[in-house]
């Protein structure tokens, strides 16, 4: 029996993860629709949607024709279903505020930013907080962990946009070292990709540094050592394997608030980003541009989810097995 | 069996061990002695919390840092002084010259790598070679623990493979260096009777191919019989009997001892019920006077709770130790 | 029927470990939170809201500033200090409002889920997961836009935030609970399930509700302070703490006190409600207490 299963390892570990990925990928594709549901419902919350999604000038004609393509006289889901076939082929209808421009157009062309700073902002996180929380495992009870575990704490409490401004403050009034705001070279994303690497850098060091903690009381990580392995391949090789599962399950957390956070800090520090188009739009009552943010900014959480499962099952053997 | 005019391959002289919490310290590991030559296994026995793994652990040095530290005492590999060697020496005498089975095989793999993985690694670092090979050893050292297939259970991870398969995976890891002494930690205990007897049997038949000395450590005196050429009975952190199998099961000189082979059945072709010891063993840091066993045992008398019994000599010839009054009166 | 005796030892154990009771966070809430936001009108030494434009742009105290204006004050000459204080109120009600709406919905959806299990339960948890998958961000800028932001929008959004953790937690140790030995004497004794809920397994469940709610405190002010610094919060003149730190961002090269301590205010009482979080969990967490 057992030698079987041996044989069939291999097989079996294949169609394993294709089932758990597809049902990861319908999950998502469930949320999301979910998110057009409320969406679209919310376009209808205000009222009239012609009032939220037409400018208040707009001539009979216009609305008419707005009313005919977007089929407002029809029944309810009807008009849901047309929402959704628009929204499917990235059909938003066109902004208000920035005139003639097409909605989710104008949030793709802003992407790329804001991709590039939470990118910056995710690196600088796992470059900082996995030797951090590492580090206060290992030595716990020094003052290195317990340096460790209140900067987590004031990570924690600390306002994402309160400390963009006092690094604005500090480092580019002060010390003139970067500039304010804008984009444009690496050292304009200096700033703002710190700002929100802040928060996460204080998580993901209390997740390491508990993860680590467990795994390194292990029987595995004692035979590693009876077998005569360094302490450093232990630590790094043996323990961070295991305990990287764990700050693995935060990244989904992750990307949603570093998506959050990115809204707040690029309106700080002015980055014409997906964040930044969201507040303009919203302070001009440009609904067809808040739809495509909304769901843009889904999408890519969404997409970073499925990056997540699928780097799970990399990490980890037991997964690929259940 | 027994090489007495050699170097034995392990000699332990009057260690000690001390672990210190904040509400003060004691010893674990309390002024051990004992040797271990070629080919000769040597059980050590006594109840949990009696000391045994921490003796083990002291051997490789490998006691919890900060916790624990070894007082005093010598622990000579074939003449060599392993309290002397630096970390890294030490390391290089891990694995390749002292092995050590852990108690647990569910828990003593490392989840996130295969099997083969996890034995090349102790090639890798005490017998380096090309890689290639490595799996080929790695192969033939599964081999030799008779895991079934080795060429496919070498990929496996230890999440694919059973409770007693694991155990022997970890025997592939110990013996894989051919080192010359073995330690296992109860690595039995969570196994299924069968599956015991069949790893027993293996590690047995290990040493008689490759004359290793084996360290076995258990509270099951059952085991101990059928394995074991010496045995070390452990109590509160000390050796109260220490002797040949044959010995002190013919002649148990400490009532700790006797009361440990009339718990296990039928050893001795006993009819009657089998005993249990009353009460619990003192608490680590609870001050002592006398004999550390007296309030649990039977036979104690006045004499055994005001003073400590020396380590005196049961036989008359230095072979069967034990610490206990009642030696003198016999 | 619960067994009391156990009850009141573990409560004898709660009132010893008052003792251990975390100080410096308490008087940091009281101080800097929750007496402000009661008695900001006895307390705040100006008007939050009546610009006095002589005293524009004063610095605080130590930086070239008068006792009058302790921590300075704004473009329009309005004392700092007095809207930090009046904004306590705004903050800890939508807080505790959010939280209780969290609570309240997370708790009983929880309950019923974990209780009834079937459809129900499947239904919840599949709400529960993507709730969670959803940042409360998304749902906020929709709500502004949408109805534009209020008082109630930034209770929703906190609400929406919170109550799947609730809901989670509840349900998980309700399945623990519909098993054991009391909830099955009820059912014996023939008490209706609203009963068994109610009153044998929701007391149960407080301690769990308790220590997430406190460690919610946190997030539900620090989402209030970001919806209102981006202007998607409870909307102007009301002073809440992160409109006054947006209030200061454009100046903050040369009047750098009119943002610095409104966001010191939500450091300092995010920084303490985790602590205490922290502190409740380890007390009334049998699972942690065990480790």
């Amino acid at each position: 029996m057992g030698l079987r299963t041996a044989l069939m390892c291999k097989k079996f570990k294949e169609y394993a993860v294709l089932k758990y990925l597809a049902r990861r990928v319908a999950s998502s594709l469930f949320a999301l629709l979910v998110i057009t549901v409320i969406v679209f419902l919310l376009s209808h919350l205000s009222g009239n949607p012609v009032d939220a999604l037409l400018p208040d000038d707009a001539s009979q004609e216009q609305i008419d024709a707005f009313i005919r393509d977007w089929g407002l006289d029809k029944p309810l889901w009807q008009q849901y279903a047309t929402f959704l076939g628009n929204a499917v082929h990235g059909d938003f209808g066109t902004s208000l505020k920035w005139q003639g421009e097409d909605a989710m157009g104008f949030v793709l062309d802003r992407m790329p930013a804001t991709l590039q700073l939470g990118g910056l902002a995710i690196l600088m996180s796992v470059v900082i907080a996995l030797p951090l929380g590492v580090a206060a495992a290992v030595y716990k009870g020094t003052p290195i962990d317990n340096s460790a575990q209140m900067f987590a704490l004031l990570g924690q409490s600390m306002p994402n946009f309160w400390l963009g401004i006092v690094l604005i403050w500090v480092f580019s009034v002060w010390l003139g070292w970067l500039p304010t705001s804008g984009m444009g070279t690496i050292y304009h994303a200096i700033l703002p990709a710190i700002a929100i690497a802040w928060f996460q850098v204080s998580a993901l060091a209390r997740l390491t540094r508990s993860a680590m903690l467990e795994v390194l009381d292990a029987e595995y990580i004692k035979l590693a050592r009876v077998k005569g392995v360094s302490e450093s391949v232990v630590i790094w090789k043996h323990a961070l394997r295991n305990a990287a599962v764990v700050p693995l399950t935060y990244f989904g957390i992750l990307a949603a608030s570093i998506l959050t956070g990115s809204v707040v800090i690029e309106t700080v520090f002015s980055w014409p980003g997906m964040g930044w188009v969201a507040i303009e739009a919203i302070r001009g009552r440009d609904f067809p541009v808040v739809q495509a943010v909304i769901i843009a900014y889904a999408v890519i959480y969404m997409i970073s989810n499925l990056v997540v499962d699928l780097l799970y099952v990399a990490i980890d053997p037991r997964i690929r097995n259940d | 069996m027994t090489q007495t005019q050699d170097t034995p391959l392990l000699e332990v002289k009057d260690l000690r061990v001390e672990i210190s919490t904040k509400a003060g310290s004691f010893y674990p590991v309390n002024g051990h002695n004992f040797t271990l030559n070629k080919g000769e296994t040597l059980g050590i026995v006594g109840e949990s919390g009696s000391g045994k793994s921490m003796t083990a652990t002291s051997l490789v040095r490998l006691l919890p840092k900060h916790a624990a530290k070894v007082k005093s005492g010598s622990i000579k590999l074939e003449g060599r002084e392993l309290l002397d060697l630096s970390e890294a020496e030490m390391r290089k005498v891990r694995g390749s010259e002292i092995a050590m089975i852990l108690q647990d095989p569910q828990t003593s793999l490392n989840p996130s790598f295969t099997v083969g993985e996890q034995i090349s690694e102790a090639f890798r670092l005490h017998a380096p070679g090309p890689k290639k090979t490595m799996r080929a050893r790695a192969i033939d050292a599964l081999r030799k623990v008779k895991v079934a297939a080795p060429e496919h259970r070498v990929d496996c991870y230890p999440n694919e493979l059973s409770g007693g398969m694991r155990q022997r995976v970890v025997g592939a890891i110990a013996i894989s260096c051919e080192p010359k002494i073995i330690i296992a930690d109860e690595p039995t205990t969570s196994l299924d009777v069968t599956v015991q007897a069949q790893y027993l049997r293996l590690l047995k038949e290990l040493q008689d191919d490759t004359g290793m000395g084996i360290i076995f450590i258990t509270h099951d005196f059952g085991i101990v019989a059928n394995l074991c050429h010496k045995i070390v009975v452990m109590y509160f952190g000390r050796i109260v009997e220490s002797g040949s199998v044959e010995r002190i099961f013919a002649n148990p000189a400490h009532p700790y001892t006797e009361a440990l082979i009339g718990a296990v059945p039928k050893l001795r072709g006993h009819k009657g019920r089998l005993t249990t010891i009353k009460g619990q063993p003192p608490a680590p840091m609870e001050p002592l006077q006398g004999c550390p066993f007296a309030p649990r045992c039977e036979k104690a008398d006045s004499r055994c709770f005001a003073e400590l019994p020396p380590t005196l000599d049961a036989d008359g010839d230095g072979e069967h130790l034990a610490s206990c009054w009642r030696v003198l009166d016999q | 029927m619960i067994d009391f005796s156990v009850n009141r030892v573990s409560a004898m154990r709660f009132w010893v470990r008052l003792w251990s009771l975390p100080l410096v966070p308490i008087t940091i809430l009281l101080v800097v939170f929750i007496i402000p936001a009661f008695f900001a009108d006895f307390i705040a030494p100006h008007d939050p809201y009546v610009p006095n434009l002589r005293a524009r742009l004063q610095p605080p105290v130590g930086f070239g500033g008068t006792w009058e204006y302790i921590l300075g004050t704004d473009r329009l000459g309005r004392d700092i200090l007095s809207r930090i204080l009046h904004g306590a109120w705004y903050v800890l009600a939508v807080s505790m409002i959010g939280i209780a709406v969290g609570v309240v919905v997370g708790t009983t959806l929880g309950l019923i889920a974990g209780y009834a299990r079937g459809w129900f339960d499947g239904l919840v948890m599949r709400l529960v997961d993507i709730s969670l998958a959803l940042p409360a961000m998304l749902l906020a800028l929709a709500l502004a836009a949408a109805i534009g932001a209020s008082f109630l929008s930034v209770v929703i959004v906190v609400g929406f935030a919170l109550w799947a953790y609730f809901a989670r937690q509840v349900r998980a140790e309700v399945l623990l609970l519909r098993n054991s030995d009391f909830v099955a004497r009820s059912q014996v004794a023939g008490s209706s399930h609203t009963r068994i809920l109610f009153r044998h397994i929701l007391p149960n469940v407080m301690n769990t509700i308790v220590v997430l709610a406190t460690l919610q405190v946190g997030i539900a002010i620090m989402l209030d302070a970001s919806l209102s610094f981006l202007g998607i919060g409870i909307p102007r003149p009301t002073p809440t703490w992160g409109l006054l730190v947006s209030d200061g961002r454009d100046f903050i090269a040369t009047d750098w006190w009119i943002s610095f301590f409104p966001g010191l205010a939500i450091l300092l009482t995010v920084m303490s409600a985790n602590m205490l979080g922290d502190w409740l969990r380890e007390q009334l967490d049998p699972r942690q207490r065990q480790i």
